[in-house]
Order: structure tokens, then C-alpha cells, then sequence
């Protein structure tokens, strides 16, 4: 009798289900389902024409304008700069050129790559999904395989729907008991971070399990999957399950009613098998987390909102101790300073981590019948979230607590369509990086999730959202 | 790409934990066609006092001589964050070769192998031993030869071997064309393909 296969990882059979070949020197040739592009993607298609071909599979690309839109105008006129229009148009062009489906500025579909693909049914458990940036991570929430990739990669995608990669080394971040009021699964992934670091999870594939995860909506996944990157994990992973087929049951891009039942099977296959080894196992304790901010200039630099500025000296690392130093000199912080009650001057909510539906209704239910004291804006992650929100009465909340109510797409995440925070201006922001001028040149940056935002927003500083 | 077999150079450290790709390359330079040359944007904004600031004599490479330099010491999680390969070409265009480092960012190591720049891992202890003697030894330098799999470190760090995965090194000494050789197995992709959207039509409406 032949013994029984070895039980394996949900990354593994997808991972196999895709291999064209093994390369005698080691990565396999995997197909690529999907290819998502965004308007950066200008050197891959630039390297097509100098090769004179076209994308080999136009309908398995899709097009999202994100980066650089403008969230006052729905124009390539409203661009911050004829720079910056220049890269809309091209986008446009690009599209055209190749026959590629796309969502332009002005399109119901538009938004953040990463909130449009779930929503119009592009991301599904089983596929392997690539976009040339690197929160391509947060689509492995419905159990794909999603990764970001450089222009060289996105080109060689296009022309050939294949890419030469290495098997990831697999972690299982296993989230226990349940989350306390007023956490979020942001503040799960920056508890992760600062556990494991910045660099923690290089190399690796992390899968997410346990009970708070099963427990948490699709919005919320995303969420934890966006951020796997920042613990440098370039694929975050959740299994597919009831909530997931729930999720994608009806969206455009997904299987037919005709196709459901025969989809839902396959996909209930790739969860990973009972027993199965993961090469290296994270727990965390879910009710010991709480609300989290961060003081530094690494999304690692975080901690509970009622904890304190840390003092460099105190970490192990020489090399830690001299870039914390250096972050506090940025950030303008002081060792001990408490982080509930410091002052800032702007508040964003926005990003492919935090602005999707629930992440404004989280927002807007700290705002109800009250006003803000600090200029603060809110840029949902999609047109469809924008006008579900309408629908919802969350912008009229928004607006009545004096939030600017915009039009989506990456803004001051990425801050390279102008809208940036202002040199040594502070900012309380629901986005993914806390970099040194990440958000502009001088800006400062602390991350926090929407509700935690909201709360910073009416108090002008950074605020325990428990309290309110 | 550019064939890479060995280089012998100085080094140059970049201090900097986590030094993510927006200090590489601020994201307001990555509107520019690569033709302009992306070598002036290298580190833009932290090898300035301010953003557009006089550059600021402290910063490692701005130091006299210090562009002579084809290799680079960096530390730990070097290129983490975002994917822009616009960090890749601003050291290529600035004409480094190669990087030597604890770790890398995932996506950022790959895009430097897909553009003939070689980053070479090292252990923390040996890096951060190497960069003490550059304190002291400016004029040290390193031999990174890719044929021979080995790194030949100044005074008594000796020889080491640089562990890149054999396909990745094979295109890079050859500077070999990935489309160009991917296409050579059209017929296995096109096998492939046929079947993976015969069993999911989604994908292919």
C-alpha cells in the first residue's frame, strides 16, 4: 500500500496546483492568474514595446488608476501637477494599447488596487494574483497566493503569464482567545511587528489562523494580510471558509451560479491539511492586545496606546539603539513621553489597510455628534465604498463632524498625488508605513487604526478610543 | 541586463536598519522615464539636510570619493517595503554593483537580481565587524566574484561565499534575457494554460 501523502500547507497545493515546471537550478514556473496593474506599471509596458509584444493574456490583467489620482476631482484637469496628470494619461494609454481591461479615474469600478480586486470578485481563493506593489500581500485574505513584484516581473508577466519564483519558507501566526473592545485586526498585525520585527517574517509566507482570525469579517483579513509585508513577509494568508465563499458569492470577475458549487469544492481542498508543518510557528494572545500606535519610523516601533515613548537604549541591538535615536530625533519624541495625549495636526483615514466599508463605519460611530479639531480627511478605498457609504449615512457623519469627505484612491498613504502631511507636521494616520517622509518630506507619522483615528480627530491628539 | 562576474571595489556603509525604499528613492521621483537616468535621485531626501536641501557632507556618500564606489555595506531588512524597482535602477543608474548586508527586503532582492545588482548576505556580527574596520581603513577593499560563489573581505575577514540561488546567478553572469528565455517553453505554458482555463473559465471571460 502506498503510505499517504504528507499533509500539506494551503501555500503548498496552491503552490503546486500552479507549477508549469521545476527549473533544474531551483524556482518553479508558476502561472499567474491574475495581473493587477497600476499606473507605476509604465517601465513594464515600455519594455513590451521595445520587444515588440503585447500582453499575451489581456484578459487575465486588470487595470486600476490608484496612485497618483487626484480625491478633489475626478479629472486628469484636477491633478496636482501636469506631472502627475501625464502619469494618469499614460495609464489610460498603456490600457489601450494593450487591450487591457482597466478602471480609470472616472470609472464606478475605480479605487485602491487592493480594496477593488476582492470587490469585483478578481481576488478568489486558489489563484495566484500578482501587482507590482507591495500590499498585493492583503488579496491572500480570500487564500490566494498574492504578491508584489517590480516592473521587471510585471513585465515578464505580461508577456508571458508565468514568473520564475522560489518556494517561501511558511510561518502560521496563530491569534488566540478574543480581542478586547475597541481592537482591531490593525492593531493585531502592529502587535505582530513589534513582536516579531520589521524583518521578522522575511522569507516566509505567513498564514493566519485561530479563532479570532476565523472569526473576523473579510474586511478585517484584508486587513492583517495588507501588513504582512511590513513584518517583510511578501504573501499573507487566510483559509478559505464559509465567510469567504459568502464574500465572493456574485461578484463579477467570480465563478457563475452555474460554476458555485463545483468552485466551493476545490477551493474547500486547499485549506491546509490536519498536521500539516509549518517551518516556523508565531502565537498571540488576542485579549492581552490593545489599541496600538506607533512612536517610530519602522511600523515595528509600535506599541499599546497607553504605553510610553521607549528609550533607545533600552534595546539589545546596537544597531536598533542608534536607528531608534534616530527616529526619535524625526519623530521630535522624548523617551517616556506618554502617547495618549500627544498633540498632532492632521488625522488621515484612508489606504488599502484601512478604507473599506466597516473600516468608515468603525470611524464613523466614534464621530457621531461630535466635532473634529484638527484638519482630517477621509479618502475611501473605493468608489463603490464611497457610495456605499453615502448610502450608509457614514459621509454625512463624516462631514458633520467637519471630516473632508474625498474621492478614492492611494492618497496620502503613498502622498504621490499631492496629498501629502506638511513638513514636521504630525499625523495620525490608518495607513500601513510609517517611513521617514513616507507621508511628504518632514512628515511624522503615527499609525493607528480608523477608530483610534476618529478619536484622534475630536481630541487633536492621539486618544484610547476605549475611553470614549 | 548587465553581465556580472566580479567586481573589486571600496565600500561604502549606509547606516540605517529597516532602510526601506522610499529613503532609496522618495516616491516623487518615480514619475521619471528611466532614460533621465535615475542615479540622481539615489537616497535623495537623507543625503540632504532637508528634502531639497545642500547635500549634507555627514551622509557616507557624499564624502569625497566616496562616488567611486561600487559596492555598498547596508544593514539589516535593506530595500524593505515598497516594491518601486525605481530604488533598484537608482543604484544601478549611480553605478553600484553590488550590496552587501544581513538581509534584504524579499521583493527588493529580486528586483536587484532581475537588474544584474548583486546583494550578497552576510552574517550581522561579520557586516557590522566590517563596517568598524571601514571606520578605520576607508581605502579597504572587497572582491565579490559571482563565478567563483565567493566574497574576499579586507584584513583578516577573509573569504566567504555568497549564496545566490543557482538560476538567479546564471542569468546575471551571463546577463541573459529572462523573457526572452521563459519563451522558449511557449508550449509548455501554452499546455498549461489550456488546461487551467478549460477547469476555471472565470479567468478567462
Amino acid at each position: 500500500m502506498a503510505p499517504a501523502a504528507a499533509p500539506r500547507t494551503m501555500l503548498g497545493k496552491i503552490w503546486d496546483e500552479h507549477e508549469i515546471m521545476r527549473h533544474p537550478a531551483g524556482p518553479s514556473l508558476l502561472y499567474i492568474d491574475r495581473d493587477m496593474i497600476h499606473e507605476g506599471s509604465f517601465h513594464a509596458f515600455a519594455d513590451l514595446k521595445r520587444r515588440g509584444l503585447k500582453p499575451r493574456r489581456p484578459k487575465q490583467i486588470f487595470g486600476v488608476a490608484d496612485h497618483y489620482v487626484p480625491t478633489l476631482g475626478r479629472s486628469a484637469r484636477d491633478a496636482a501637477s501636469p506631472a502627475i496628470a501625464k502619469m494618469i494619461d499614460t495609464f489610460d494609454e498603456n490600457m489601450e494599447w494593450g487591450g487591457v481591461r482597466h478602471f480609470g479615474l472616472t470609472s464606478r469600478e475605480q479605487g485602491i488596487v487592493h480594496v477593488v480586486a476582492p470587490e469585483q470578485g478578481i481576488t478568489l481563493p486558489g489563484l495566484t494574483i500578482v501587482c507590482s506593489d507591495s500590499h498585493t500581500s492583503t488579496q491572500g485574505a480570500l487564500g490566494a497566493i498574492a504578491f508584489g513584484i517590480g516592473q521587471s516581473e510585471n513585465a515578464h508577466v505580461l508577456a508571458t503569464q508565468t514568473l520564475w519564483q522560489t518556494r517561501p519558507k511558511t510561518m502560521r501566526v496563530t491569534v488566540d482567545g478574543a480581542l478586547g473592545q475597541g481592537v482591531t485586526a490593525k492593531d493585531v498585525m502592529l502587535a505582530l511587528i513589534a513582536k516579531i520585527g520589521a524583518a521578522g517574517a522575511g522569507g516566509y509566507a505567513i498564514e493566519f489562523a485561530g479563532p479570532v482570525v476565523r472569526n473576523f469579517s473579510i474586511e478585517a483579513r484584508l486587513t492583517l494580510c495588507n501588513m504582512s509585508i511590513e513584518a517583510a513577509a511578501r504573501f499573507g494568508m487566510v483559509a478559505p471558509d464559509e465567510i469567504t465563499f459568502d464574500y465572493v458569492r456574485g461578484r463579477h470577475f467570480a465563478p457563475s451560479e452555474q460554476e458555485w458549487d463545483g468552485a466551493v469544492a476545490h477551493w474547500r481542498e486547499l485549506v491546509s491539511d490536519e498536521g500539516a508543518v509549518f517551518d516556523r510557528e508565531v502565537v498571540l494572545d488576542g485579549a492581552a492586545i490593545a489599541p496600538m500606535v506607533t512612536w517610530g519610523t519602522s511600523p515595528e516601533d509600535a506599541v499599546a496606546i497607553n504605553g510610553h515613548v521607549p528609550d533607545p537604549s533600552a534595546f539589545d541591538s546596537a544597531d536598533k539603539r542608534k536607528s531608534a535615536a534616530k527616529s526619535l530625533d524625526y519623530m521630535e519624541l522624548t523617551p517616556g513621553t506618554a502617547l495618549d495625549g500627544l498633540k498632532l495636526d492632521k488625522v488621515f483615514i484612508g489606504s488599502c489597510t484601512n478604507s473599506r466599508i466597516e473600516d468608515l463605519r468603525a470611524a464613523a460611530s466614534i464621530l457621531k455628534g461630535r466635532k473634529v479639531v484638527i484638519p482630517a480627511i477621509v479618502v475611501p478605498g473605493s468608489t463603490q465604498v464611497k457610495e456605499q457609504a453615502e448610502r450608509e449615512g457614514l459621509a454625512a457623519t463624516f462631514k458633520e463632524a467637519g471630516f473632508e469627505w474625498r474621492e478614492s484612491g492611494c492618497s496620502m498613504c503613498a502622498a504621490m498625488n499631492g496629498d501629502v502631511v506638511g513638513p514636521g507636521e504630525r499625523c495620525a494616520s490608518t495607513s500601513n508605513r510609517n517611513f521617514v517622509g513616507r507621508q511628504g518630506p518632514g512628515a511624522r507619522t503615527h499609525l493607528v487604526s480608523p477608530a483610534m483615528a476618529a478619536a484622534a480627530a475630536i481630541s487633536g491628539c492621539l486618544t484610547d478610543v476605549r475611553r470614549l | 541586463m548587465r553581465a556580472f562576474t566580479k567586481e573589486t571595489s571600496g565600500v561604502v556603509a549606509i547606516p540605517g536598519v529597516n532602510c526601506d525604499t522610499d529613503q532609496i528613492i522618495p516616491g516623487r521621483f518615480l514619475k521619471a522615464d528611466r532614460a533621465q537616468g535615475y542615479g540622481q535621485f539615489l537616497f535623495h531626501d537623507i543625503r540632504r539636510r532637508d528634502a531639497d536641501g545642500e547635500l549634507d557632507p555627514r551622509f557616507p556618500l557624499n564624502k569625497p570619493g566616496a562616488d567611486q564606489a561600487t559596492i555598498l555595506l547596508v544593514e539589516d531588512n535593506f530595500g524593505c517595503g515598497s516594491s518601486r524597482e525605481g530604488a533598484v535602477y537608482a543604484l544601478v543608474d549611480h553605478g553600484i554593483r553590488a550590496l552587501i548586508g544581513p538581509s534584504f527586503g524579499d521583493i527588493f532582492y529580486n528586483n536587484a537580481l532581475k537588474n544584474g545588482l548583486v546583494p550578497v548576505r552576510l552574517p550581522v556580527e561579520l557586516c557590522d565587524a566590517l563596517e568598524d574596520h571601514l571606520t578605520r581603513f576607508p581605502e579597504a577593499q572587497v572582491t565579490v566574484d559571482l563565478e567563483a560563489e565567493r566574497i574576499v573581505l579586507p584584513g583578516n575577514f577573509g573569504t566567504h561565499p555568497v549564496q545566490i540561488d543557482p538560476f538567479a546567478r546564471e542569468g546575471i553572469l551571463r546577463g541573459l534575457d529572462e523573457i526572452e528565455m521563459t519563451l522558449t517553453y511557449k508550449e509548455q505554458i501554452q499546455a498549461f494554460e489550456s488546461a487551467r482555463i478549460a477547469s476555471h473559465p472565470w479567468l478567462g471571460r
